[in-house]
């Protein structure tokens, strides 16, 4: 019998890979159904301002239950570490748990995460007693500098958030992966499952997503090659790819031929 | 003096009259959300889910009320 395959984050075991966004889609139905399909046992969420002119508005809890699916509040909207230590005391104090995904942006165009201000906020999260999933570039400089803040995951962008273009960078994925003591995660820019799959086979410890999913024309059945993409990445890494050659190998024996 | 007294605040950048002696978690109510899902923020700094009940709204305050919503 093989021995289940799980990772574990901040003394958090998973099964599951994949860890999907909630946002973009058309309806809650939909990404409850969504999530459902992805085996995702984490989810991120945002924390925003409640609807005071509708209360009773449909709420993300109500379709995904906070008690089964672990939530991993963000911080997607905050340009400072002092914006984003503020939206996750507030995250701890709504969800009651401390483990959170640190993402501090440095501007509208790219959406590419502000190392510097990163890691100061990561430093004074840690010391306020969160555990820090951290967004960061796909520079194994900076993502060591996120673990020596006290990160308990790297998350490096595979290319910028809901471009859908992929690892643009595994040489570097490669090398946060291999010196990282934390479980590294590909965060964002992943499109469609060959990246899902191969972000995996480089050895990652995950993968986080959501335009992918939210913006496929069927986010159901996405969701559903997300998954076995995840899980078909991870076994092929376990697996140890064959060597590369420059020329042909035949795969039938010389010897004998009529 | 008959009148009951009333504070002003500020909720989610709203301004707001509030009847004197209403505590948060009253206040919470009365906007028609359940305390047990959001988290309250009072002129910045929390106000612990365990306390809403005791901590009384005063006159200037300004709140921020949250909840999760989807995101990535």
């Amino acid at each position: 019998m093989m021995t289940e395959d799980t990772w574990t984050v901040a003394g958090r075991t998973f099964s599951s890979r994949l860890i999907v966004g909630t946002g973009k889609y058309k309806s809650l139905e939909q990404n409850a159904a969504a999530v459902a399909a992805s085996g995702a046992e984490i989810v991120t969420v945002a924390v925003r301002r409640v609807n005071l002119t509708d209360p009773n508005a449909p709420k993300l809890t109500d379709f995904i239950d906070p008690k089964v699916t672990t939530y991993l509040p963000n911080t997607a909207g905050c340009f400072t570490a002092e914006e984003a230590i503020r939206t996750l005391r507030l995250a701890r104090e709504a969800g009651g748990w401390k483990l959170v995904k640190l993402e501090v942006l440095a501007e509208a165009k790219t959406l590419y995460p502000d190392m510097i201000e990163t890691v100061r906020a990561t430093e004074l999260l840690t010391k306020e007693g969160f555990e820090v999933m951290v967004y960061c570039t796909d520079d194994p400089i900076m993502a060591r500098r996120c673990e020596e803040a006290g990160a308990v995951a790297i998350m490096p962008l595979g290319a910028p958030i809901g471009s859908g273009l992929g690892v643009q960078n595994p040489v570097t994925i490669r090398l946060i992966v291999e010196g990282a003591k934390v479980p590294v995660l590909v965060d964002a820019g992943v499109g469609t499952a060959s990246d899902a799959a191969f972000a995996m086979e480089l050895g990652c410890d995950g993968v986080l997503m959501n335009t992918a999913i939210a913006e496929a024309k069927d986010p159901i059945l996405m969701a559903r090659a997300m998954k076995a993409a995840v899980e078909s990445g991870r076994l092929a890494y376990r697996a140890g790819r064959m060597g590369k050659r420059m020329y042909a190998d035949p795969s039938s024996p010389l010897a004998g031929l009529i | 003096m008959s009148e009951t007294e009333t504070h002003s605040v500020t909720v989610n950048g709203e301004h707001r009259r509030v009847a004197s002696g209403t505590t948060i978690a009253g206040l919470v109510g009365e906007l028609g959300l359940d305390p047990a899902r959001v988290a309250v923020e009072r002129n910045l700094a929390i106000v612990p889910r365990s306390t809403l009940a005791q901590m009384l709204v005063e006159d200037g305050d300004d709140y921020e009320i949250v909840h999760f919503v989807g995101g990535g």
